[in-house]
């Protein structure tokens, strides 16, 4: 790392990914609003610029603008710092997720990740674990009981689903060889039969299926968002909350909605992987200018994914939650493992 | 470089883990407990053994610190309050026990320095190999039995605590 211009290419990534995570947040947002009003059949917000782009923006102007309250009797440090603890490891968590092959600028090569690490996804999973965190001690901190109970939910809820994510996965892994994340995408760029390209889903499609339902409880999504719940607790771990620590919160859940997306596509769509047009006469820099956005458009393709479920499913009862995940996607996952191991041993 | 980062984290960690016993909130003993794992998983990373400093987030501070505050939480702990000169008996149990394994840890860092068991050699074969294989490998091979057992312990545990939790129901 004595090498300068390596350290500039380091940070740049660094801000570069930090940059686009929040303006993704920002768009994700709109489109939220945007497409719920299309699925109800009403607007949305569409005033404020051109398709209501900008409200967001005005949205954020006024949380900003609004009085600071803190609840007489909450523990003033644990609930400030609450609303960050939730933000901080889900701008970490891409930090280990490849969005491009290696890139080539002025005759050096780049590989388009932050960090490469020996256990990529070990590293996802740990950080992962810690956004509970946020949810539970802002939920302790407001001193109020809906608060609470929407934290005691989050948590027994991540706890049981925190499994099945990290059990569905091993599968991958078994096959894969490697817990490094730009290995996994390397090994779905092959074809099956010269057709297909050889993406997880198509290999380990019951995994792909008990991945994507607990990253939508781990993200606290409808159908699994009884941390919110509004009909039974206000607004659940976040009914204290006002202006720019709300905000904050908000943030922090679309950040962990784009995150788990790019780790869905990463996982199981091959990542960058644009299948058909490597051969095709175009130079490498384009080539992988194209897988960029391949990548970026198959994480919107889930985001969309999430926000349509959101709007289209009603939430699970508390029991019916627990049952599913400790009875139903728990053992699957096992008994995936053990296919796939079986099947690993045998071929 | 390097001993700025470790003195730092061996700083914080061993504030924390005096503030953990030292506040009367459990909850902020917890947060303490977790910010203490936190500084252990640093250290590891420092040297070198990154694989085990993810585990640690991974177990100690994402899994078994959230059930501890799920606990204390479900349990509604307040500030502590009861008096402490009733618990005599354990204040004699918990200086023993602690004066032991002060003991055990200065016997072993005595001995360990006088041995000199890190040499750089190993420390590169296991960066040369994935810091993730050479773990694994160890756990199958040389500590086999060790980790089997573990793994007996575990369900014991679990399907002891099962059965706890079935008869309470039943009364």
């Amino acid at each position: 790392m004595s090498d300068p211009i390596l350290i500039i290419i380091e940070i740049s990534k660094i801000a570069m990914v930090f940059g686009v995570l929040l303006l993704g947040a920002y768009l994700v947002i709109i489109a939220e609003r945007r497409l719920a009003g299309f699925i109800q059949d009403r607007l949305g917000p569409n005033r404020v610029g051109p398709q209501g782009l900008l409200q967001t923006a005005a949205d954020g102007l006024k949380l900003f603008m609004k009085e600071e309250i803190f609840p007489a009797k909450a523990d003033k440090v644990v609930f400030l710092m609450a609303p960050a603890i939730l933000l901080i490891p889900a701008f970490m968590m891409f930090g280990v997720i490849p969005f491009g092959d290696k890139i080539v600028i002025f005759g050096r090569e780049i590989a388009l990740q932050v960090a490469n690490l020996d256990f990529g996804i070990i590293y996802i999973f740990a950080i992962a674990s810690l956004g509970v965190y946020g949810i539970v001690l802002g939920a302790w901190a407001s001193n109020n009981k809906y608060a609470f109970f929407g934290g005691l939910r989050a948590s027994a809820q991540m706890i049981s689903y925190e499994l099945t994510l990290g059990i569905s996965v091993v599968g991958i892994i078994l096959v894969a060889g490697s817990l490094k994340l730009p290995d996994i995408v390397m090994q779905q760029t092959e074809m099956i039969f010269g057709i297909i390209p050889r993406w997880n889903v198509f290999v380990h499609p019951l995994a792909f299926i008990l991945f994507m339902i607990a990253a939508f409880a781990e993200t606290n999504r409808l159908p699994f968002d009884l941390a919110e719940c509004e009909q039974e607790l206000v607004a659940g771990y976040h009914s204290e909350y006002t202006a720019m620590k709300f905000a904050l919160f908000l943030f922090a859940e679309y950040i962990a909605l784009i995150t788990s997306s790019a780790l869905i596509v990463t996982l199981f769509f091959g990542g960058w992987h644009l299948p058909y047009i490597e051969n095709l006469p175009i130079s490498d820099f384009v080539l992988q200018l194209l897988q960029i956005l391949s990548f970026v458009l198959k994480t919107s393709f889930f985001v969309v994914t999430y926000i349509w479920v959101r709007w289209t499913l009603p939430r699970f009862k508390y029991n019916q939650l627990m049952n599913l995940g400790w009875k139903v996607l728990l053992p699957l996952a096992i008994f995936n493992v053990l296919i796939t191991g079986i099947l690993t041993a045998v071929f | 470089m390097e001993s700025i980062f470790f003195y730092s984290l061996a700083i914080i960690s061993i504030a924390a883990a005096l503030m953990v016993i030292i506040s009367r909130n459990p909850v902020h003993s917890a947060l303490f407990l977790i910010v203490t794992f936190f500084c252990v998983a640093g250290l590891f990373a420092l040297l070198n053994a990154h694989f085990l400093a993810a585990i640690q987030v991974l177990v100690y501070t994402g899994a078994i610190m959230v059930l501890f505050l799920f606990v204390i939480m479900l349990l509604n702990l307040k500030a502590e309050s009861f008096d402490f000169e009733k618990l005599l008996n354990l204040k004699i149990f918990g200086v023993g026990a602690g004066a032991f394994l002060l003991f055990e840890m200065l016997f072993f860092i005595i001995k360990s320095s006088s041995d000199a068991v890190s040499s750089p050699g190993v420390t590169e074969a296991v960066m040369q190999e994935g810091n993730t294989k050479a773990v694994g490998k160890l756990l199958f091979t040389d500590y086999l039995l060790p980790f089997e057992i573990t793994s007996i312990l575990l369900i014991v545990a679990i399907v002891g605590a099962v059965v706890l939790a079935k008869k309470k129901l039943e009364e």
